[in-house]
């Protein structure tokens, strides 16, 4: 701000400087009757008459013939022209820098934040979109996850059960076959034990058919043993 | 009717103000003009802006457009330093853009095709460049006449080139704008005299007389050209040589 400052009042200067630098130069050119001298003599007659309301400067008659020469190079307008120049682009470089630009620049600046923070705000949208896109994600993964582990644990405990049912009645089957089986044997041993009584017996009874006699109990009980011995042999 | 091409460039006095050792500050066509597009600047910006909406109409957009246009071309000619200017080339280039093209409409007085006021602002920007180099950087600000990387027994006449070419600036800025217009506007006259002078001989002439009325047409979208161009070329150059202030190291 206050280099906006010393740079108008140095506008300002540099303004005044340029009015008062061809003052000097057409105050040294009075004398030699150049053009600003008919342009002095010319502006008296019009301040003493007071006739022409719109005057030209730094010509003596209007209408065609140009005394002060063309008028862009006429020395006789220049302090005039330096003088309102400075005012005016002095009062606009004011104005400009005080009033308008930054009245355009807050505009804009205003214009810029909003759309900064409208830019920020959907992106911090978006952010939160795809953290909930990734929160879902996460949580059907680990429901997922969570489903599998249940229907894991289900399916062991129901193995377990299973092996453990299938122990137990492999236990008690097993349990039951020895005993059929330890059964089987004492009815076989007892079979097999009542196989020599019943040998002895028939060979007796067939003795005495055949031969009348009843052998003595004592022959056919060895008898039939070597009979049995041999055959088991 | 006036049939003099340089009429056009006449200084009017309205009222006689003040005098100071025989120079007159009396108040002119000139002074009304400068104050009118002073007015009529700071109007229009005021007025296009007078909403200040979030979505620009079409005024609010030209005032948006002109502020960053200007913006962009000092921040890229003398960087974001040299925005401490911003202020000056945006109403340079306003006045001597409005002035150009407010000159084209006739019976208007063209305050850019007198030397005084083109030589006026081009020092203008000198001034500010020698003041505000000198102020920022010391004598530092002199290096700009010497380039790095010079052969030493080159070295004096390249100094020299240099000033000349500095010294050059204000006479070329102000002599590019006030030729151009000052020629735009007195081709343009010397043809409406031809349409004039050619349509006032009878029929035969008025058939004749449209060549150069076309001729003015044609000129007139060349002279609008030119008034927007010089005034853009004005506010770059100033831009460039704004550099120089800022950063006087080559």
């Amino acid at each position: 701000m206050t280099k906006t400052w010393k740079l108008t009042v140095a506008a300002a200067l540099m303004g005044l400087a340029l009015a008062a630098a061809p003052a000097v130069a057409s105050d040294s050119a009075k004398p030699s009757s150049g053009p600003a001298g008919a342009v002095v003599a010319q502006q008296d007659h019009g301040a003493s008459t007071g006739a022409h309301v719109a005057e030209v400067v730094g010509e003596a008659a209007h209408g065609g013939e140009h005394k002060g020469g063309f008028p862009p190079f006429n020395p006789a307008t220049f302090g005039s022209q330096l003088a309102w120049l400075a005012v005016s682009f002095g009062v606009l470089y004011f104005l400009m820098s005080r009033v308008t630009l930054p009245r355009i620049g807050r505009i804009l600046e205003e214009r810029h934040d909003r759309i900064a923070r409208d830019l920020a705000e959907a992106s911090q949208r978006r952010a939160e979109s795809e953290a909930a896109q990734i929160a879902y994600e996460k949580a059907l993964t680990e429901a997922r996850g969570k489903a599998n582990a249940i229907a894991g644990e289900a399916r062991n405990r129901l193995n377990a059960e299973t092996e453990t049912n299938r122990k137990s009645l492999e236990a008690a089957l097993t349990v039951k076959l020895e005993e059929a089986e330890a059964r089987i044997s004492t009815t076989k041993t007892n079979a097999l034990s009542h196989v020599r009584g019943i040998a002895v017996d028939t060979a007796q009874t067939i003795v005495n058919t055949l031969v009348g006699t009843t052998p003595a109990q004592q022959d056919t009980e060895s008898a039939v043993d070597q009979v049995l011995s041999r055959k088991a042999a | 009717m006036n049939i003099d091409p340089i009429h056009q460039f006449e200084v009017q006095r309205y009222a006689d103000l003040l005098r100071v050792s025989g120079v007159s500050f009396s108040f002119t066509n000139a002074s009304a003009f400068m104050i009118g597009i002073v007015g009529a600047i700071f109007l229009f910006l005021t007025f296009a802006t007078r909403g200040r909406t979030l979505v620009p109409g079409r005024m609010q957009s030209v005032a948006e457009m002109s502020y960053e246009f200007i913006a962009k071309m000092v921040r890229d000619s003398a960087g974001n330093e040299g925005m401490v200017f911003f202020p000056l080339v945006f109403s340079l280039f306003m006045f001597v853009f409005v002035a150009n093209v407010i000159g084209l409409v006739p019976y208007t007085f063209t305050i850019t095709a007198h030397i005084i006021v083109t030589a006026a602002l081009a020092l203008l920007v000198i001034g500010t460049v020698v003041i505000y180099g000198f102020w920022r950087h010391g004598t530092h600000f002199l290096h700009l006449f010497v380039p790095s990387g010079v052969p030493s027994f080159l070295l004096p006449f390249v100094v020299l080139i240099e000033v000349v070419s500095f010294l050059s600036r204000p006479i070329s800025l102000s002599l590019r704008l006030f030729a151009n217009m000052l020629a735009g506007h007195i081709a343009l006259k010397v043809f409406a005299f031809f349409v004039v002078g050619l349509s006032s001989a009878g029929i035969a002439g008025m058939f004749g007389a449209t060549l150069p009325f076309f001729m003015i047409v044609a000129l007139t979208a060349l002279e609008l050209l030119v008034a927007v161009l010089q005034a853009y070329v004005f506010a770059v150059l100033t831009s460039i040589y704004l550099n120089d202030a800022v950063h006087p190291g080559h």
